[in-house]
C-alpha cells in the first residue's frame, strides 16, 4: 500500500478510534455508550491491521468486539428495568473533574518522562506469520502464557462459584 | 489495474455471490421443506415456482419502509448493517479453488469466525432499537446464543488446524487431497479423530449461523418474529439475506474443512488446469449438499427450548471439545 492510502486510512481509524471514545463519553444513553464503545474496539482492531499485525486484530474483534461489548450490552439492557432508564441525566461533580485532571496529569507525565527513554522500534523486515508466532509463544513465552491461562482459570473457576449451584 | 480497483471488483463479486445465493436459498428452502412436509411448495410463478423469489425480491424493495415512532432511529437504521457487514466480510477467506479467492489469509479460520461473532451485535442492536418486548428478547437470545457456543464453535475445529499445522483454508483443503486404496477420497471426513470434532461444528455452527431448530432468537411461535418484529421492507430483506449468507458460510467452511473443499478426487488434475471453472462449481455444489442437510435438520426436529441449548452448550459442548482437543492433540504427536 502506497503512503498516501495508508495514511488516509490511518487517519480514519484514528478519527473513529478518538471520536469513538469522545462519543462514548458524552452520549447521555447507556445503550449507545456501549455502542460507541463497540465501534472503539472495532476501530482499535483496523489501527493493528495496518501495523500488520494481523493475528492481534482478529483477537481483538473475537474477544473484545465479539465477546466482551456483547457481555457489557447484555448486563447493561439485563440491569435497565424500564427502557427510559437508559437515559441517563448529566451529572457534573467536583470530585469527578479533580479524578479526571489527576490521571489526565498522571497520564501526561509518564508520557513525558518516560517516553523519550523508550527504546526505538523497528518494524521487522517480514510480518511472521501465525506459526511462527504460536511457536514464539508455546517456546519463549510458555512461562507467562501459562500463568495468564492459570489466571483465567481461577477467574473462570471462581465466576462458577460465585454464581452458585444448587449445592451452595 | 490498480489494487484498489482490484479490490472492489472482489467486494462487488461476493455481494453478488451473496444476493445470488440469498435468491436460490429462499426457493430452495421453500422446495425442500414442502418436500419434506408432502407438499409442494410455490408451483404458481415460472416452471415450478421458480419465479416466486424474484417475485418476492421486488416485492420487498416496493413495500413501504415503515420506522416505528418508538423505535430508536439512529440503531434501528444501522442495525440491518451490522448483520449484513459481517455476513458478507465473512466471504473473503472461504477458498472457492486453489486460484478463485477473495483473499488467502494465514488466519482464514480464525477470522471467518472472529467476522462471525459480530452479526448477533447487530441482532441485538435491532432488538434494542425496535423497542419492543418480543425484539428485546430475541436479541437477548441471540446475544446469550452467541457467547456460549462460540467457544466450542473454535474449540470443535481445532484439532484439524493441529493436524494441518495451518488455519490457511487453502491449506487445509490442499491437505485433504489424494485417496485411500485409491477409491476412498482422503477428506478428513473419512478420519475417525475428525468424526467427534464434526459433530461438535455441526451443532456449534447450526447455533451460530441461527439456523432453525436453534433459532430461538426468532422462534416465531413463541415471540413473533423476534429481533425482526418491527422491520419492514428492504430492512428485513436485508436480516433476512445475511441470515440466508450465514447458513452458506457455515456449510461452505464445513466443506473445506470436513469434505474435500474445490477437489473431487476422482477427477484428474489436468481436468482443473483445462477448466479453471471446475473447482468453484464444484465447492458451490458441496455447499449446496450441506445446505440441503440444514434444511433436511430444519424440517425434521423441533425447536429446543433456550434452557436446555444453554445447557448444552456450557455443560456439555464445551468440556466435549476441549476433552476431544487434548485427545487429537496427544493422538497426532503418536502418529506424526
Amino acid at each position: 500500500m502506497s503512503e498516501t492510502v495508508s495514511g488516509v486510512v490511518f487517519l480514519a481509524f484514528a478519527f473513529a478510534t478518538i471520536g469513538g471514545a469522545v462519543m462514548m463519553l458524552a452520549t447521555r444513553n447507556v445503550v449507545h455508550a456501549a455502542f460507541w464503545l463497540l465501534e472503539v474496539m472495532l476501530a482499535t482492531a483496523g489501527l493493528y491491521l495496518l501495523l500488520s499485525a494481523e493475528f492481534l486484530a482478529l483477537v481483538q474483534v473475537l474477544v473484545y468486539a465479539g465477546s466482551v461489548a456483547v457481555l457489557v450490552l447484555f448486563t447493561i439492557m439485563l440491569t435497565l428495568r424500564r427502557r427510559e432508564d437508559a437515559i441517563r441525566p448529566y451529572e457534573p461533580g467536583w470530585a469527578a473533574a479533580i479524578l479526571a485532571t489527576l490521571f489526565g496529569a498522571a497520564v501526561l507525565f509518564a508520557v513525558e518522562r518516560f517516553a523519550s527513554q523508550l527504546p526505538p522500534g523497528t518494524m521487522p523486515a517480514s510480518v511472521p506469520d501465525l506459526a511462527l508466532f504460536g511457536q514464539t509463544l508455546f517456546t519463549a513465552w510458555a512461562v507467562p502464557f501459562e500463568i495468564a491461562s492459570l489466571v483465567l482459570l481461577v477467574a473462570l473457576v471462581g465466576a462458577v462459584w460465585w454464581s452458585g449451584g444448587d449445592g451452595s | 489495474m490498480s489494487p484498489i480497483a482490484v479490490g472492489a471488483l472482489k467486494v462487488f463479486a461476493a455481494i453478488g455471490l451473496m444476493l445470488g445465493n440469498g435468491v436460490v436459498l429462499i426457493y430452495m428452502l421453500r422446495k425442500v421443506l414442502g418436500r419434506l412436509h408432502l407438499r409442494h411448495g410455490p408451483m404458481e410463478m415460472g416452471p415450478a415456482g421458480m419465479f416466486q423469489t424474484l417475485m418476492d425480491v421486488v416485492k420487498l424493495l416496493t413495500k413501504e419502509d415503515i420506522t416505528p415512532r418508538a423505535v430508536d432511529k439512529w440503531l434501528f437504521r444501522l442495525a440491518p448493517l451490522m448483520v449484513f457487514v459481517p455476513s458478507l466480510m465473512a466471504y473473503a477467506a472461504l477458498p472457492y479453488s486453489d486460484s478463485w479467492r477473495i483473499t488467502s489469509l494465514d488466519s482464514g479460520l480464525l477470522y471467518t469466525f472472529a467476522v462471525l461473532s459480530l452479526v448477533p451485535i447487530g441482532i441485538l442492536m435491532a432488538g434494542w432499537a425496535s423497542a419492543n418486548k418480543w425484539s428485546l428478547l430475541g436479541g437477548m437470545r441471540a446475544a446469550a446464543q452467541q457467547i456460549a457456543y462460540e467457544v466450542p464453535l473454535l474449540l470443535s475445529v481445532l484439532p484439524i488446524v493441529m493436524l494441518v499445522g495451518s488455519a490457511n483454508l487453502g491449506t487445509i483443503v490442499e491437505a485433504q487431497q489424494g485417496t485411500f486404496l485409491a477409491v476412498l477420497p482422503r477428506w478428513f471426513i473419512m478420519n475417525p479423530l475428525f468424526w467427534p470434532t464434526f459433530v461438535l461444528y455441526v451443532i456449534a455452527s447450526l447455533v451460530e449461523s441461527n439456523q432453525t431448530p436453534f433459532d430461538m432468537s426468532e422462534g416465531e411461535s413463541e415471540i413473533v418474529a423476534g429481533f425482526a418484529t418491527e422491520y419492514s421492507a428492504m430492512k428485513f430483506g436485508l436480516l433476512f439475506l445475511s441470515e440466508f449468507s450465514n447458513g452458506f458460510i457455515v456449510s461452505a467452511l464445513g466443506v473445506a474443512l470436513f469434505f474435500g473443499g474445490w477437489s473431487l478426487p476422482w477427477i484428474p488434475a489436468s481436468w482443473y488446469a483445462a477448466a479453471p471453472i471446475i473447482g468453484p462449481a464444484i465447492f458451490i455444489i458441496k455447499t449446496y449438499i450441506g445446505i440441503f442437510f440444514m434444511m433436511w435438520i430444519r424440517g425434521t426436529f423441533p425447536r429446543v427450548r433456550i434452557d436446555q441449548m444453554m445447557q448444552l452448550g456450557w455443560m456439555r459442548l464445551i468440556p466435549i471439545s476441549l476433552a476431544w482437543i487434548v485427545f487429537s492433540g496427544i493422538v497426532i504427536k503418536v502418529w506424526s
